[in-house]
C-alpha cells in the first residue's frame, strides 16, 4: 500500500515538542565562542541628513568592543536593488552615513560582550539629523517633487506601461471605477531577525542564518562582502517562520560579515520584535485603480488594473510585486479584454518585501472586489456572476492575455462546492431575514474564486542509504514549519520501502547540499519532492545492478520488494538482499542523486467568509470560513491541511485586523505586537475545508504549490464579506482592514446620506 | 545578587544581575533554549513557562523574582521519556509547523487545561489569546487542546 496520500504525523515533532527547536539564537556551537553581540543604532526620523555621530560616551560604555559608523565601511559597494530590473541607481549604504530614508534605517553598529551592554551603549551612540522632506504616500511619491535619490531623478523604480486602450470598454453598459488600497502588512514571523558569523584561520566565513534559502544567502554573502566563491559556508538551523519575509538575507544578516572580519571575532545578532516590524520590511503595499466593465445579463466585457506598489525606501523584491501581479490580472475569469499597467515607486518607509502569495493576494484581491462591484450594480447575485465568467473545465491548459498559461483546472466545480458547503442559499436566506427585521447586527456573505501561480524552475536531491538501513535525503529546498523532514521521507519510502522514520531530511547546510533554491514561492513539493522521487527511482536501479552483482543474478531477475524493504530474485525468496545489507556490501556508497525542472503550476479554489457586523459598534466577527483549496493531488493531508489553515488565517486577518501603519511624517505607528493587530485565536473560527484534488500534468507527484493559496482567497472573500453586510447601508466598497472605527464610519456616512 | 531557583526538578543557585530577565536566566545561565523569545511587550507569549505550576511571560519577570520558585519549560515538561498529554496531542492533531511558539504554546495549554479541564473551543480560543502563532491558523492548536481535554 502506498504511504503516499495517507495522513502522517510529522516525524520532526518530537524535537520541538520536548527540548524545542534549534533557531540562530540558540545555536552554542564552539566556533562561536566569545562572540560579540551586535546591537543596531537606528534612524529615528524618516528623511533627514546626518550632521553628525558622537559614538565616544558608547564607546566609554560597559562591555563595548566596537562602534562602526557609515565612514568605517570604506571598503564594500553599496547594496543595489535586490532584483534586476529595479532602478540600478537606487542603492542602499550599510550604515548610513549621508541621509537616512527610513525610520529604522542603520546608521551605527554597536558590538558588545553581552545583549544587555549593546542596549545600554546603542542609547549613547548620538546622531544629529537635519530633518527633510518626508514621502510617505506614493501619489506623492509619483509627483517627483521630493526625491529619495535626487541622482535618480525619480521616485519610480520601475514602469510597466504599454499604454491604455482607450476602446477598452467602448461597448459595455455598465462601467464602475474603484480605487483600493492592498494594505501594508508585517510578515511577522515568529521569530525575527537572526544571525551569528565566524571567520575561521582557513579563511571561510561560517554563516548561520534564519532563512528560506540557504545557498542563495550564500551567493548574496560573496557577492556583497567581496569573497572568492567557495569563501562561504551557510547553516540553517531551525527556521521560526518566514513567509517570504526571509528570503534572501538582509542588509543587518550580511553585514554581520563585515563586521566579524573588522573585529577579528565571533559575532552575533538577534533584533528586537520593534526592530523587525520597523526594519525587517512589509508585504503587499498596493494602491490600486481597477475598472470594470460588461453587459447588465450579467456579461463582463472589459477589465483594467492599474498599479501603483510602494516599494518602501530602498528597492527590496517589493518593486517586482506588480510583475506577478499583471501576470495574474485576469484571474479565473474569461474576459474579452484584460489590460493592466504599474508602477513602483519608493517611499520613506520601510521597505517592501515579499509576504506570501507576494504579487498574487493583490491580483485577486482587486478582480474580486471589482467583480463584487459589478454585481453589486446589475443587482445580480456575485456567485451568479462568477459562475458565468469563469473559466470552463476544458479550456485547460489555457493561456491568458497576460502570458500565463494554467497548467489544469476546474473553477466552476470549486465554486459549486464551497457554495454547497457553506450552504449558499440558507446564508443568503437568513440575510435577508436579517435585513428585513433591521437586525444591529447583519451577516455578510462574502466571496472569491482564486487562481495563483506557483513553482517554475528546478531543484535537486540526493539520497544516501547507510548500512543500518536507513537514508539521508539531501534536499535543495529549505522547510521552516512545511514538514519536508516528513514529505520527503515519504516520497523516498514510497519508492525505496525504507521505513519514513528511518529516513532523515539535510537541508539549508551549503556544504553539505551546495545546489538548490530554497523553499518560497510554494515551490518546494512540485520540484524538490519531484526531485527526491526522482533520486529514489535512481537510486532503485542502481542498487538493482549492485545487488545482482553481488548476487550474482541477472538484474532483470531482481524485484524490491518495498514492503520488506529487501531486493529478491525472482522465484528464489531465499536469495535477497536489504537495504542494510546492501548498503554495508557495496563497494561504492549506496547513492543516487536527481533532479526535476518544469513550468508553473496554476493552483486554484473558491472561499466563502461569513461575517457579522455589528452595525452600532462597527465590530466585525468573522464566524465562518469554507474553502476549497485545489493544489492538484495531495501527499500528506495532514500537511497540506495545516498549510490551508495558516494561510487562510493570515489572509483572513489582513482583511479583518492588521495594517502597518505611518504617520504623515514617515512615524511607524505599529511598532509592537501591542500596536499591530496581529492575528490570535478568539479573532477566528475554525476552518471548514472542502477537499478537491485536480492533478497537474506537470511533474509526477500531480501536485501544484499549497503554501500561499489560503492567503489569496481569504483576503477577498472576507473583504468582500464585510462590503456585503454593509450593503444594505449603500456601501461597495471599504479598504481592508475592517476596523471597527472604519465600519462605523461607514455606517454613519449613510446615516447622513 | 544570589539566586535560587528549582528549574524543571533541580535546585540550582546562580549569582545574576538584578535586571537578568527569567529568559534570558533560563536560555543563558540554564542552558535551556527551547523557551523562546518573540516580542518585547509579553504579547505573543513564545516565552511562556509555568512558575510554580502557572504560566507565566518569562519576558516579564525578572530571574530575581522567581526565588525560590519553581520552574517548568518545555524540556521539563515529558516524564521519563514519555510526552505529556498536550505534546502527545499537538502532535497527532498537527498543531505545529516552525515550531518557534510551540514550547510556549504547550505550556499555556497545559496551563489552560489544569483550570479548566474541559472546555469548550470558544474558552480554548480566549485562553490562548496571550499566545501568538504564525503558522497554524491556531485550527489544529485547537484540536490538539480539545484532544488532550479529553
Amino acid at each position: 500500500m502506498s504511504i503516499l496520500g495517507n495522513r502522517v504525523v510529522r516525524v520532526e515533532d518530537p524535537k520541538f515538542l520536548t527540548t524545542g527547536g534549534v533557531y540562530v539564537d540558540d545555536v552554542r556551537d564552539p566556533r562561536l565562542a566569545g562572540a560579540g553581540w551586535v546591537t543596531y543604532v537606528r534612524s529615528s526620523l524618516a528623511a533627514a541628513r546626518i550632521t553628525g555621530i558622537d559614538t565616544s560616551a558608547a564607546l566609554d560604555s560597559p562591555g563595548v568592543l566596537a562602534v562602526y559608523t557609515g565612514a568605517d565601511v570604506d571598503d564594500l559597494e553599496p547594496i543595489p536593488p535586490e532584483v534586476n530590473g529595479l532602478n540600478p541607481t537606487m542603492l542602499r549604504p550599510w550604515l548610513a552615513h549621508d541621509v537616512v530614508r527610513f525610520v529604522g534605517e542603520p546608521v551605527a553598529a554597536v558590538v558588545t560582550v553581552n545583549r544587555y551592554q549593546g542596549e545600554d551603549a546603542a542609547e549613547l551612540v548620538s546622531v544629529d539629523y537635519e530633518p527633510m522632506p518626508v514621502v510617505v504616500r506614493t501619489a506623492d511619491a509619483l509627483r517627483d517633487e521630493v526625491l529619495l535619490f535626487p541622482d535618480a531623478g525619480t521616485n519610480v523604480a520601475l514602469r510597466l506601461d504599454d499604454g491604455l486602450d482607450e476602446t477598452l470598454f467602448a461597448d459595455c453598459e455598465v462601467v464602475l471605477t474603484a480605487d483600493i488600497v492592498n494594505s501594508k502588512v508585517a510578515p511577522a514571523p515568529l521569530e525575527a531577525r537572526a544571525a551569528a558569523c565566524a571567520w575561521g584561520n582557513d579563511g571561510r566565513l561560517t554563516f548561520w542564518a534564519t532563512t528560506q534559502n540557504a545557498q542563495d544567502s550564500r551567493d548574496q554573502l560573496v557577492e556583497q562582502l567581496g569573497l572568492a566563491p567557495g569563501a562561504v559556508h551557510v547553516i540553517t538551523p531551525d527556521v521560526g517562520g518566514g513567509f517570504g519575509a526571509k528570503f534572501g538575507l538582509s542588509p543587518e544578516d550580511a553585514f554581520l560579515g563585515w563586521i566579524a572580519r573588522r573585529l577579528g571575532r565571533p559575532v552575533r545578532w538577534a533584533e528586537t520584535r520593534s526592530e523587525s516590524l520597523t526594519a525587517m520590511g512589509h508585504g503587499r503595499a498596493q494602491e490600486q485603480t481597477v475598472t470594470i466593465g460588461g453587459r447588465r445579463d450579467g456579461t463582463v466585457l472589459a477589465y483594467r488594473l492599474e498599479i501603483r506598489q510602494d516599494v518602501g525606501a530602498y528597492p527590496r523584491m517589493g518593486g517586482m510585486l506588480p510583475e506577478l501581479t499583471r501576470l495574474m490580472t485576469s484571474g479565473v475569469y474569461d474576459i474579452a479584454r484584460v489590460e493592466s499597467r504599474a508602477v513602483s515607486v519608493v517611499t520613506n518607509t520601510a521597505p517592501t518585501i515579499a509576504y506570501r502569495g507576494a504579487g498574487r493576494p493583490e491580483a485577486t484581491a482587486a478582480i474580486e472586489r471589482a467583480v463584487d462591484l459589478f454585481a453589486a450594480e446589475i443587482g445580480m447575485d456575485p456567485a451568479a456572476v462568477r459562475r458565468r465568467t469563469l473559466l470552463p473545465a476544458d479550456a485547460f491548459p489555457y493561456t491568458t492575455a497576460g502570458g500565463a498559461t494554467y497548467d489544469s483546472g476546474d473553477y466552476a466545480t470549486a465554486l459549486d462546492r464551497v457554495l454547497a458547503a457553506a450552504g449558499y442559499t440558507e446564508l443568503r436566506a437568513e440575510q435577508a431575514r436579517r435585513r428585513a427585521a433591521g437586525d444591529p447586527v447583519q451577516l455578510g456573505i462574502g466571496l472569491s474564486v482564486y487562481v495563483e501561480v506557483t513553482g517554475s524552475g528546478d531543484e535537486v536531491a540526493r539520497i544516501v542509504v547507510h548500512a543500518d538501513g536507513g537514508a539521508t535525503v539531501h534536499t535543495g529546498t529549505s522547510p521552516h514549519g512545511q514538514g519536508h523532514a516528513t514529505s520527503w521521507a515519504m516520497i523516498a519510502s514510497e519508492h525505496t520501502g525504507i521505513p519514513h522514520e528511518r529516513i532523515t531530511v539535510l537541508h539549508g547546510d551549503t556544504d553539505e547540499v551546495p545546489v538548490g533554491g530554497g523553499t518560497g514561492g510554494s515551490r518546494s513539493l512540485q520540484l524538490g519532492g519531484a526531485a527526491v522521487g526522482e533520486a529514489a527511482l535512481t537510486l532503485v536501479e542502481s542498487a538493482r545492478k549492485t545487488a545482482a552483482d553481488l548476487l550474482e543474478a541477472d538484474p532483470g531477475d531482481l524485484v524490491l520488494d518495498r514492503g520488506a524493504g529487501r531486493f529478491t530474485v525472482a522465484g528464489d525468496p531465499g536469495a535477497g538482499l536489504t537495504w542494510a545489507q546492501l548498503a554495508a556490501a557495496a563497494p561504492e556508497p549506496l547513492a543516487a542523486a536527481g533532479a526535476f525542472a518544469a513550468e508553473a503550476t496554476y493552483p486554484f479554489g473558491a472561499h466563502v467568509a461569513v461575517v457579522e457586523v455589528d452595525t452600532e459598534s462597527g465590530q466585525v466577527r468573522l464566524t465562518r470560513m469554507i474553502t476549497v483549496d485545489d493544489a492538484g493531488r495531495v501527499l500528506n493531508p495532514l500537511i497540506v491541511e495545516g498549510q490551508r489553515h495558516g494561510g487562510i488565517a493570515q489572509g483572513a486577518a489582513q482583511a479583518l485586523l492588521e495594517e502597518v501603519r505611518y504617520d504623515d511624517d514617515g512615524n511607524p505607528l505599529t511598532t509592537t505586537f501591542a500596536d499591530y493587530a496581529i492575528v490570535s485565536a478568539p479573532d477566528l473560527p475554525s476552518f471548514e475545508l472542502v477537499a478537491m484534488e485536480t492533478p497537474t500534468p506537470l511533474n509526477p507527484l500531480g501536485a501544484k504549490g499549497i503554501g500561499e493559496a489560503g492567503t489569496i482567497g481569504s483576503t477577498p472573500a472576507v473583504q468582500n464579506a464585510v462590503v456585503d453586510a454593509l450593503a444594505p447601508f449603500g456601501v461597495r466598497h471599504l479598504d481592508m482592514p475592517a476596523s471597527p472605527e472604519r465600519v462605523w464610519r461607514a455606517v454613519q456616512n449613510a446615516a447622513e446620506r | 545578587m544570589e539566586l535560587t531557583m528549582t528549574v524543571n526538578g533541580q535546585t540550582r543557585a546562580d549569582e545574576v544581575e538584578p535586571r537578568l530577565l527569567l529568559v534570558h536566566y533560563l536560555r543563558d545561565a540554564c542552558g535551556l533554549t527551547g523557551t523562546n523569545v518573540g516580542c518585547d511587550t509579553s504579547s505573543c507569549g513564545a516565552c511562556t513557562v509555568l512558575l510554580d505550576g502557572e504560566s507565566v511571560k518569562s519576558c516579564t519577570v525578572l530571574a530575581v523574582q522567581a526565588e525560590g520558585a519553581a520552574v517548568t519549560t518545555i524540556e521539563g515538561l515529558a516524564t521519563d521519556g514519555v510526552l505529556h498529554p498536550v505534546q502527545q496531542a499537538f502532535q497527532q492533531e498537527h498543531g505545529l509547523q516552525c515550531g518557534y511558539c510551540t514550547p510556549g504554546m504547550v505550556l499555556a495549554c497545559v496551563s489552560l487545561l489544569a483550570e479548566n479541564p474541559s472546555p469548550t473551543e470558544a474558552e480554548v480560543r480566549h485562553g490562548l489569546e496571550g499566545n501568538l502563532c504564525r503558522c497554524t491558523g491556531y485550527h489544529n492548536i485547537v484540536r490538539a487542546v480539545l484532544r488532550a481535554a479529553q
